[in-house]
Formats: C-alpha cells, sequence, structure tokens
C-alpha cells in the first residue's frame, strides 16, 4: 500500500522533472502547432497531405543536417562546415556518376568525404584545442574550395540506378513520401537511439554538461568529441546525396549559409548553446518549424521570400533569449 | 630525515584497530617534483581497511599532490604505490577507480543535466539489447542512494538538488565499483551542520563495511569527530602518523604550523612596541557584525591608523574570507562597515579603493600580477584604474612613480620594461606592493604575502610593512606563519572554522604556543 503511494508520488515527481527538461522542445512543439493553425486558418488548403508531405520532402536534407549538428551542439561545440560539406558530397556524387563510376562505389565515397573533413576537424579541435568555430571555418573553406575542383559548373545526374532511387516513393491518397525522407527518418531514429541508449550518447551529454566532470567521471570525453564531428561530417554528406536526389545534379554553390539553417533548427528545436540539453526530436521540429515560415510566405503570395530570412532571425532571438532565462534559472 | 620520523608511528601492536593488519594502500618514499619545486619529499602514507584517515596540513604541504600521485595524475619523481599487496602505478582517475580507488572532489565533479542514475551509473550502466537499460539502471540506481540514506528519485535531474545531495551522490557513484579506497578531498566545505552529520554517518557505515576512507577537510572539530587516524604533513614533507584520539588538538595544529621560520625571519627588525593610542582615537574603520553566509561569521573589528593588524588561523578557517569582506570583493550579507565614523557600503573593489582601501590577494598567480605586462605597467595599473580611464596617467610622473617605487622596494632587476612574470616571486610580491603603494591607501590589506618568497625577500617585505605603519597607515596581515604575526603585529586576531575566536594585544605574554592553543582550541586557557 505504502509502496504503490511511494510509486505514485515518485512517478509523479519524476514527471515534474521531465518537464523542466522538455520545456524548450514544449515550447517549439506549441510554436509549430501555432503556425499550423494560423496557416490552416488564413489560407485554404494549407492544411492539406500534399502540403505537410512537401515539407517533409523539401526539408530532408535539412532534417538530417540538423541531427548531426545537434551531437555537436549538445557537446558545446559548433559546426560551420556543413553547408560546403554537402555542397562537396553532392558535387563528388554527381561528377562521379558522369565519369561511370558505380552506384554502389559513389555512394560510400561521397558518405566517407564528410566523415574524413569531421575526422579532421574533431582531431584539430580535441588534439590542437583550436576553437570549433575556427576548426570549423576552416573545414568550411576547405570543402568550398574543393567542390569547385571537382566541378566548377552544375552537373546533371543521368544514372538510371540513383533516378530510380530518386522516383522511388511511397502515396497512399494525397500524402507521399520518398526516399529522402524515408532516409532522413532512419537517420533521427538512429540518432536518438544512439543519444538516450547508449553510453556514447550520455557522454555527449556529459561532455556538454561539464567537460572536466565527465573527465573526472572516467568517461572517454576525447574520443566522444571527435566522434560528433565524424558524425556530423557524415551527417553532412548524406545531406548532400539527399540534396543531390532532390535537384538531380551536382553544384558547387549548393548550401551556402545552409549550416546557419542547421544551427537555427537546433537551436530553435530547443537544444542549448553551451551544451548539455536538447533533443533530436527538438531539431526535427526546429527543421519544420523553418520550412513551414516558407510555405506560409509562398502561400501569402505577395511577400518577398527574404521575408523567410526575418522571421527565422526574429524566431531565433525568441528562443535564444528564451534559453538564456532557464539557464539563468538554473544556476 | 625519513628514518628518524617513522619511529614515531605508533605500533599496530598496542591498537585494537584498525581490524585489518595489512594496509590497503601503502605509499613509500613518494617524492613529486613540478619545475623548481619539490612538492612532495620522500613521504610515506598508508591506508588500512576499515579506517577514516586524516590527511592534514597547511597551504602547500601537500596534501592534495599526494592524492594526486596515489590517483596518478601527479608522476612520482621517486617511491613506490603498492595498493593490496602488488606494486601499482595508475594513469589517471578513471584508471584508479577501476581499481577500487575512487575520489569524491571538493566541488562535485558530476554532471548536474544528466539523471542522478546516470551520475551513479555511467561507465558501469547495465545494458539490454546493446543499449542502456533505463529501467535497471535506475533500479540499481536506487540501491546504491539507500545505502547513503538518501530517498531521492534516480531519475530527476541532478541539478535540481542540492549540494549535499550531490556529494552523497559522487559518493553513491564511488561504491558503485565497489571502492576499497574512497578519497573524500574536502567534502564538507560547502555543507551545512546537518548535512555534514548525515555524510559522517555515511562514512561511518562505509567503514564499517571495511572501505579505507582519505579524509580532507580544514575544520579541526571535524577531523576529531569522524578519523580514526591523521598523517601530517608539512612543507611537502612528512611529519608524522598518529592516532586521533592519541593526539591533542593543540599538538596536532603545532605539528602542523610550527617551527617554519623562526630562525629565518630572525633578521626582520621586531616591531617597536607601539605606544598605547589615545583613548579617544577614531578608529578609521569600524566592522559591525560584519559576516557572510558559508564564509565568516559575524564579527567586530576596529582597525586604527598606523596600527598592524595581525591574522592568525589556519588555512580555511576564514582569515582570507574576513579579509575579502574588509575589502568589498564579496559582498557581506550582514553588518556594516563604518569609515572615519559613517556608514559605508563596500560592493566592489573599486570603491573599496575610492575609500583608499588597498588588498593584494593570497592568489598571487590569478589575482594579482599581469604577468604579460611590465613592471611599470603593473606598477601604475591601481594608480590609473582610481584615477579612472578618461584622466591618462602623464607618461613622466607614471615614470617618476614606478622609479621611486623600484628604488624604494628594491625590486630586482631594477628595469620597469621587465616583464612581471620574469621575476621572482618576492620581487612580483613588491611590485604588488608598489602598485598599491602608489594609490597611496590609508588601509592596506595583505594576504599572506611572504608566502612562498625567499627569505631575504620576506624580510624586506616585513620592514617594508613595519614602515609604512610608522607612517601612519593601517595595515592588516594575514599570515599562515604565526612568527610573522607575532613580530609584526600591534594586535592579533585569532580565526578558527569561520569564526574570530579572539583579538589580543601584542604583549609579552602573547606567544607561538598561546596562539596555537587558541587556534587548536577556540579559547584562551589562561
Amino acid at each position: 500500500m505504502s509502496t504503490a503511494t511511494a510509486t505514485i508520488a515518485k512517478s509523479a515527481s519524476r514527471k515534474l522533472s521531465l518537464d523542466r527538461r522538455y520545456l524548450p522542445v514544449l515550447g517549439t512543439i506549441i510554436v509549430f502547432l501555432l503556425m499550423l493553425v494560423i496557416g490552416g486558418v488564413r489560407y485554404e488548403n494549407f492544411l492539406s497531405p500534399a502540403v505537410i508531405s512537401n515539407l517533409f520532402i523539401n526539408n530532408a536534407h535539412l532534417i538530417v543536417l540538423a541531427t548531426g549538428m545537434t551531437f555537436v551542439i549538445l557537446t558545446g561545440g559548433i559546426d560551420l562546415s556543413v553547408g560546403a560539406v554537402l555542397a562537396l558530397s553532392s558535387v563528388i556524387t554527381a561528377t562521379l556518376l558522369q565519369a561511370g563510376v558505380p552506384l554502389i562505389l559513389v555512394l560510400p565515397i561521397a558518405l566517407l568525404a564528410g566523415s574524413i573533413i569531421g575526422l579532421g576537424m574533431g582531431v584539430m579541435i580535441q588534439y590542437f584545442d583550436v576553437q570549433p568555430f575556427v576548426a570549423t571555418l576552416a573545414g568550411m573553406f576547405l570543402a568550398r574550395g574543393l567542390c569547385f575542383i571537382f566541378a566548377p559548373e552544375s552537373v546533371p545526374i543521368r544514372d538510371e540506378g540513383f533516378i530510380a532511387i530518386t522516383n522511388w516513393g511511397l502515396s497512399t491518397g494525397r500524402w507521399r513520401i520518398t526516399a529522402a525522407v524515408v532516409i532522413a527518418l532512419i537517420v533521427v531514429a538512429c540518432a536518438w537511439w544512439i543519444l538516450h541508449r547508449t553510453r556514447f550518447g550520455r557522454t555527449v551529454y556529459a561532455v556538454g554538461g561539464g567537460e572536466s566532470s565527465a573527465t573526472l567521471m572516467g568517461l572517454r570525453v576525447a574520443r566522444t568529441k571527435v566522434t560528433v564531428y565524424v558524425i556530423s561530417g557524415t551527417c553532412a554528406s548524406l545531406g548532400g546525396i539527399l540534396f543531390a536526389m532532390f535537384s538531380r545534379s551536382g553544384y558547387a554553390l549548393t548550401g551556402v549559409g545552409m549550416e546557419l539553417d542547421a544551427i537555427a533548427a537546433v537551436v530553435i528545436g530547443g537544444t542549448l548553446l553551451v551544451g548539455g540539453m536538447g533533443f533530436v526530436l527538438g531539431s526535427v521540429v526546429g527543421v519544420m518549424v523553418l520550412g513551414l515560415i516558407q510555405t506560409i510566405i509562398t502561400f501569402e503570395g505577395t511577400l518577398s521570400s527574404w521575408w523567410t530570412k526575418i522571421v527565422i532571425g526574429v524566431l531565433l532571438l525568441i528562443f535564444v533569449i528564451l534559453q538564456r532565462i532557464l539557464s539563468l534559472r538554473r544556476t | 630525515m625519513i628514518a628518524s620520523e617513522p619511529q614515531q608511528r605508533p605500533s599496530t601492536a598496542d591498537a585494537p584497530e584498525p581490524q585489518a593488519t595489512h594496509p590497503v594502500v601503502q605509499m613509500t618514499g613518494i617524492s613529486v617534483e613540478f619545475p623548481g619545486v619539490k612538492a612532495l619529499d620522500n613521504v610515506d602514507f598508508r591506508l588500512f581497511p576499515g579506517e577514516i584517515h586524516a590527511l592534514m596540513g597547511e597551504n602547500g604541504a601537500g596534501k592534495s599532490t599526494l592524492i594526486k600521485a596515489l590517483t596518478g595524475v601527479n608522476s612520482l619523481s621517486g617511491g613506490s604505490i603498492t595498493v593490496n599487496g602488488t606494486s601499482t602505478r595508475f594513469n589517471g582517475p578513471a584508471d584508479a577507480r577501476e581499481h577500487g580507488i575512487s575520489t569524491v572532489y571538493q566541488e562535485v565533479n558530476l554532471c548536474t543535466n544528466l539523471t542522478v542514475a546516470e551520475n551513479i551509473m555511467l561507465g558501469n550502466e547495465p545494458r539490454r539489447f546493446g543499449g542502456l537499460d533505463w529501467r535497471s539502471m535506475r533500479r540499481q540506481a536506487t540501491v546504491f542512494l539507500k545505502k547513503m540514506g538518501l530517498n531521492i528519485d534516480p531519475g530527476s535531474s541532478l541539478g535540481s538538488h542540492s549540494l549535499a545531495v550531490q556529494q552523497l551522490v559522487a559518493i553513491s557513484r564511488a561504491m558503485v565499483v565497489d571502492a576499497k579506497v574512497l578519497i573524500l578531498d574536502e567534502p564538507t566545505s560547502s555543507l551545512d551542520t546537518d548535512e555534514v552529520k548525515q555524510l559522517f554517518t555515511v562514512m561511518r557505515q562505509l567503514r564499517q563495511d571495511g572501505v579505507a576512507i582519505l579524509f580532507v577537510s580544514h575544520f579541526l572539530d571535524q577531523i576529531y569527530a569522524v578519523s580514526d587516524r591523521i598523517t601530517i604533513l608539512r612543507n611537502g614533507k612528512l611529519v608524522q602518523e598518529r592516532f586521533t584520539r592519541e593526539l591533542p588538538q593543540r599538538e596536532l595544529v603545532s605539528l602542523m604550523i610550527a617551527g617554519t621560520s623562526d630562525a629565518q625571519v630572525g633578521q626582520a627588525v621586531a616591531r617597536n612596541a607601539k605606544e598605547a593610542r589615545s583613548e579617544n582615537a577614531q578608529p578609521l574603520l569600524q566592522a559591525v557584525g560584519l559576516g557572510r553566509k558559508g564564509a565568516v561569521q559575524p564579527f567586530n573589528l576596529d582597525l586604527y591608523a598606523g596600527e598592524v593588524i595581525g591574522m592568525a588561523g589556519l588555512l580555511g578557517s576564514g582569515r582570507t574570507e574576513l579579509a575579502r569582506l574588509l575589502y568589498g570583493a564579496d559582498k557581506a550579507d550582514e553588518g556594516t562597515i563604518e569609515l572615519g565614523g559613517a556608514k559605508t557600503k563596500l560592493r566592489t573593489p573599486r570603491q573599496a579603493l575610492g575609500h583608499k582601501i588597498a588588498y593584494t590577494s593570497e592568489d598571487r598567480k590569478g589575482e594579482g600580477v599581469v604577468g604579460d605586462l611590465s613592471v611599470a605597467e603593473n606598477i601604475i595599473l591601481g594608480l590609473q584604474a582610481a584615477r579612472g580611464w578618461t584622466r591618462p596617467l602623464p607618461a613622466t610622473k607614471a615614470s617618476q612613480i614606478v622609479d621611486a617605487y623600484i628604488k624604494a622596494l628594491g625590486v630586482r632587476p631594477a628595469n620597469p620594461n621587465a616583464l612581471l612574470k620574469n621575476l621572482s616571486g618576492g620581487n612580483q610580491q613588491k611590485v604588488l606592493l608598489a602598485r598599491w603603494l602608489a594609490t597611496a591607501p590609508k588601509l592596506l590589506i595583505l594576504d599572506e604575502p611572504t608566502r612562498g618568497i625567499d627569505i631575504g625577500a620576506k624580510t624586506e617585505i616585513m620592514n617594508l610593512v613595519s614602515e609604512l605603519a610608522e607612517q601612519g597607515m593601517s595595515v592588516v596581515f594575514i599570515s599562515a606563519e604565526l612568527e610573522e604575526v607575532l613580530r609584526l603585529s600591534d594586535r592579533i586576531v585569532v580565526m578558527r572554522d569561520h569564526t574570530k575566536v579572539a583579538e589580543l594585544p601584542r604583549t609579552d605574554d602573547v606567544d607561538v604556543p598561546r596562539l596555537i592553543e587558541i587556534i587548536a582550541t577556540g579559547e584562551e586557557t589562561k
């Protein structure tokens, strides 16, 4: 009897404490739902399956980028190279396919390019004690420069296998899902499992909460910090492949500034920039919020598309200040 | 020299405890060297299962170096470590932990953003299907928490609990690996009385279970309440290992601090006994009921012009904290300060500077010296700060001031453009003094100005303090070395466990043993 009440009290208290940790994510979800409602009230056909499906299809690559970025930001770092790495991987994919290299080889090579750049940046940050900002800025210039070495012009993709994957899709009624969306969602699911169900994932959070504490707890901090940049780099090159599927080409100037969209999505998704707090699912909702802003502005019709940036800027500001208030209250 | 000291150790034959006869940790002839310093010199240390062993010593005695040598943070330049009978060297805390030696640090070194369960279990977490098994992780964590007498939800985040609970969670984490040795490095410094009691209960329970506990604390009462045996270090050397119940507090204190520099400071001029100040003299600064929670109990203190107040007390007794309150470096949460009869609020060092109060920190490196600036720049720093940035000091005047102080204080090399970091500790200290003297303070607070500097510089600085007082400055002089305090002060304030326990004028019958008595027992026995 008494144990039963104790358990009830316990679960109640757990719910309360979890609430606090979920607070930023809840905020994001509320913003997302509000935007859906506003859009649905203002515009006809806004809440249609096609619009929602497109939200995922148009942003699959950004979901993957934001997922990788979440790992990095959770450790308290930042990765500015992801936009350029995305371009590099799309260019590599397109040029290699054009040169007749089989698809089964092209995809791993393109993926590996991102992993290697990530590894290099991770080693610079961890072992040479370079600021993440500087190391990944270097990675960004490197990747962007390499794009032009491979192909200064846009390279179309005509490989049949690749196009077959691109065209693959499931649809029920007007709901539609593409291969890119499936891949993105699998990546998110894997990221969730890694972050919450493995020692590595918890170490990511521990490093963000306090690096020296994590070291003294005997966790593998150095390995973890390098690995998050490898993950982010790999996600970026996977994003590049997805973007190549979306645009059926590889172009050196794709994804300029996309790293900032990814960071914005992660922050709007409730992950603390100082690290240690946040969820991948939040980042996914963050991407959806960015996508919805764009959709709403398209539906509005008369507005310049630059309004997207303005709204993103305002939202970002609000979320960062909210985070500040939350973390101030924590201390 | 070590040869004579181990003989003072009590033989284990006449002691009923500890139950075990073989030490779980035996450190023999341990030496640790840092560039230019011998931090530990041929120190022996042993730890028996089922005992609480206190490690005592003043600042720089080598306590934390010894702990770090044991856990493999610092590498040894000599000596051997035996754990459970086998010779061992650890690569670091994680390695030591795997071999049953866990450390809980003064600052809780856990991740406040993770759950309590994770903080306890991470590294030894239960798994299921290749991933973490959260449910059994929480269940196992609960078992360890129960042992600590904690009834908290393992799923809650660590940051939502008090420091005391976090401390106990840290100990729970230590117990997960079935620790044979638990090192508690000043675990009580941020706990209140009840929390300390709870911690001690846990410690005694662990002792009963055969765990060897190495306990570092600056609170003498706590040492006597909980420890079985005491090892005393001084200046990197082993002084004695004794049973707590056979070692009177007075003797402990004198072993920790006595005999350091008696002969050395001999050259310093003993200050002439001050003629009694006139009855109606106005105090320069009057602290009434000044205190800060967790740092200093409320105290009264009057400071007069031309007087040197010495502050005696052990490390962590609150001497620095008291000085910081006088200077406004920390905010008092009760009591008032009156300057020249008028109530004043000192909230920042800048305000204190405006009132002509100067303070040199005991942390010369961290809070005083700007190593990458030149001697001259360091000297005019304080003066410039007092003038404000809108009124830069004319270059000719600055160099006049700098030259005058370099000469007056005998800074060597007498080169105003030398980078301060390249000067010796004693000369850095002189430059710091010059910085504050240049602001012409009425009250000068010196926190351990003589620590870690050579004898010659020590003597010079003490003579200087003496002269400054003659000229009418009021000086607060804090030192770990009682001889220095006695020699220099007109009045002596004794601190103990964050409380001002005595204030006595220097008379002929005030000597080192009497100060030790007060520091040890908190009261004067006459």
